[in-house]
């Protein structure tokens, strides 16, 4: 789950970390009503969930009001990256002497969390990564112990980091790292860490991903959950609880289990086809969460045919067979289905679905012969022997 | 021979009193499974279906001799009942349980090394283990695989698991174990732990491996299976075509930066000399193949 830039530095200010005053936009009106209110120079900041704001023209600094009410309106319904800016940070412009780089992630490989610092920040850290490796300084951190005051400050010296400000960043690296651990965050980075001219240490940018499978110990995340960026179709299966992922294609996806159903998207493609989304119904397959997935996919104006993947573990061929028939008289469908139905009791739940085949309801004994039978029901190009 | 479980495998179930757990705990059973206890503080002297439940896991081990439990608590209980098995001595735990805190994980990885270092944590979010015709123990469809050998299989996906061991049944091929490690961010128990157990069971002569997208687990197996690895492998990676930072299903199936990428897997693991299937039929026919010429 990604925090827009405002909702992060919320977070922050929550834990005493110093970030800039600022308030959230939606119109040009507002933007200069919350300018007015911060005093100017403000800075104009689109709130997106992605990178490369700054390269794409989102960040905007604005010395009077019609500059900002400019700025807003210029930067508001901007496309960066594939995402149309909806809401704009105004916020306190800044006076930078030096711009570092700091974040915390879970090193997945090391098993441990990793801290990474660089005096060299303000610009992408993977160009930096790039040119001097050296100029990231890394730490591991072991969750039990967590990071101690000593450990910090090496680290610290370790990025190079002046002296002057040394013990000001450590003491704001021990207390982001506790705000990273709290949150039960993927990835918090602040890229730049800035000293001000007055020698102060600010958080001028955040970058916070909280991990989904933690919202049971945080009440706040719910009003997180409802500014993600999702497109129409995963909003409506978001709703529905599916894991659906949307992808460009015409072949509509349904598997059960995120191997299948990703190893599906990949089969999909190989036979020449495209997949128009990614959608795992779980273990099970009954008609509800079928007729929904049928509904979801129906949904798509790109979906030319669809192909259901199913293979029963410990759900049986026969329930299967049931859901798939119930849930097609429940959702009309407009595109043609495939069906390969494998695994435990595969023969019965074939049996079962004979007598529904038509030319809207086909089944095919393989994974690769349902893909190309769906490909060529949508039309998708070349389908190879 | 099997790794990690097999016939004197004996079984407390953290979490029988729920549904979840009674349905697959009483499965497992029905497979031969030595399911000897379940555990839950507020139904302590109490039976499922036969089972007697304790109040902890100490206190079953204690009564029935208890080796192995398999975890069927909600996320939110995961971190304590794990804590709980490891102080009791469990030498494998076994957590279905989707859904827990990837700090969670990271926190148990790291504890169990240190403080438990004998004990083996499987999963969370993994199917489980089966040693066919033996010991199953979580949501595996036991019928589906034949018992023996000379294959043993490791994955990290559910449903690509049963797909596997359902190929290799339909072409009469045996099973000594399979694993499933789950997809999770920091599964406590890798590839490489499950390649070396492999490596040094005599009855498993090929391994299959599956993977998927995301983390450096397959790169990391790849190093493994070139270094010590004698016996044959035939990999599949799952997420081939996936968009780039975009999860799918799995928290440990996303890639970003262009690392952990299917390709970058695939080409890692045939570099390794594993042979790479485009899909999960081609592996199953490649392992057919390597276990034609074994």
């Amino acid at each position: 789950m990604d925090l827009f830039e405002h909702q992060g530095k919320d977070l922050f200010a929550r834990y005493g970390l110093p970030v800039p005053s600022g308030e959230v936009a939606s119109s040009p009106e507002d933007a200069v009503a919350a300018a007015t209110r911060l005093g100017l120079p403000v800075v104009v900041k689109a709130q997106v969930h992605t990178g490369g704001r700054g390269k794409a023209g989102g960040v905007k600094l604005a010395a009077d009001l019609d500059a900002v009410r400019g700025h807003a309106s210029d930067i508001l319904g901007l496309d960066i990256s594939g995402h149309i800016v909806r809401r704009l940070w105004i916020e306190e412009a800044s006076d930078i002497a030096e711009e570092y780089y700091a974040s915390f992630t879970l090193d997945r490989s090391a098993r441990k969390h990793l801290g990474m610092l660089s005096a060299e920040g303000g610009v992408e850290i993977e160009t930096v990564a790039e040119r001097d490796p050296g100029a990231i300084a890394r730490i591991h951190i072991d969750p039990v112990d967590g990071l101690s005051q000593q450990a910090c400050r090496q680290w610290v010296e370790a990025a190079r980091i002046p002296e002057a400000v040394a013990d000001a960043v450590a003491a704001v690296l021990e207390t982001l790292y506790r705000a990273y651990v709290d949150a039960d965050a993927d990835l918090v980075e602040v890229n730049p860490l800035i000293v001000t001219s007055a020698g102060e240490v600010v958080l001028l940018d955040s970058k916070v991903t909280l991990d989904g499978n933690s919202t049971f110990r945080h009440d706040d995340y719910a009003a997180y959950d409802a500014t993600q960026t999702r497109d129409e179709r995963e909003q409506a299966a978001h709703a529905k609880g599916l894991q659906y992922v949307g992808l460009e294609g015409s072949v509509g996806v349904i598997a059960n289990g995120a191997g299948l159903a990703m190893s599906t998207v990949d089969v999909v493609n190989q036979v020449g086809g495209r997949p128009a989304n990614f959608l795992d119904i779980g273990g099970g397959a009954n008609a509800e969460v079928m007729s929904n997935a049928l509904e979801v996919i129906n949904n798509d104006p790109a979906v030319r045919s669809i192909l259901i993947n199913i293979f029963g573990g410990i759900t049986r061929g026969e329930e299967i067979a049931n859901g798939i028939i119930e849930a097609t008289r429940r959702v009309d469908i407009d595109s043609p289905i495939v069906i390969r139905l494998d695994g435990t009791n595969a023969t019965e739940g074939r049996e079962l679905l004979e007598p529904h085949l038509s030319g809207a309801l086909t089944m095919e004994p393989t994974m690769l012969d349902a893909a190309r039978r769906a490909v060529e029901l949508a039309g998708a190009g070349p389908v190879q022997p | 021979m099997s790794i990690f479980v097999d016939r004197n495998t004996r079984v407390v179930y953290q979490g029988l009193t729920g549904s979840q757990g009674r349905y697959y705990g009483l499965l497992n059973r029905d497979y031969g499974t030595q399911v000897v206890a379940g555990t839950n503080p507020r139904k302590a002297g109490t039976d499922v279906d036969g089972v007697p439940i304790f109040a902890t896991v100490a206190e079953a081990a204690a009564a029935t001799g208890a080796t192995a439990s398999c975890v069927f608590i909600p996320a939110p209980g995961v971190r304590v009942a794990v804590l709980e098995a490891a102080e009791a001595q469990m030498e494998l735990v076994v957590v279905i349980t989707e859904g827990v805190p990837a700090h969670d994980e990271a926190f148990l990885f790291n504890k169990l090394r240190r403080d438990h270092p004998d004990v083996r944590l499987l999963g969370p979010n993994c199917p489980g283990i089966i040693t066919p015709g033996q010991c199953n123990i979580g949501i595996t469809a036991g019928h589906i695989a034949k018992p023996g050998g000379p294959v043993g299989i490791v994955s990290r996906s559910g449903t690509l698991t049963y797909q596997a061991l359902y190929e290799l049944q339909q072409q009469d091929i045996g099973v000594t174990t399979c694993v499933g490690i789950g997809g999770d961010p920091v599964p406590g128990t890798s590839f490489i732990d499950c390649l070396a157990a492999f490596e040094a069971d005599p009855e498993t002569r090929a391994v299959m491996m599956i993977g998927e997208i995301g983390g450096s687990a397959e790169e990391e197996a790849a190093e493994f299976i070139a270094e010590h690895m004698t016996k044959p492998v035939a990999a599949y990676i799952a997420g081939v075509t996936a968009p780039p930072g975009k999860k799918m299903g799995h928290a440990g199936a996303i890639v970003s930066g262009g690392k952990g990428t299917a390709a970058a897997k695939m080409e890692a693991l045939a570099a390794a000399g594993a042979r790479v299937g485009q899909n999960p039929t081609e592996a199953g026919d490649l392992m057919v193949e390597i276990v034609a010429g074994l």
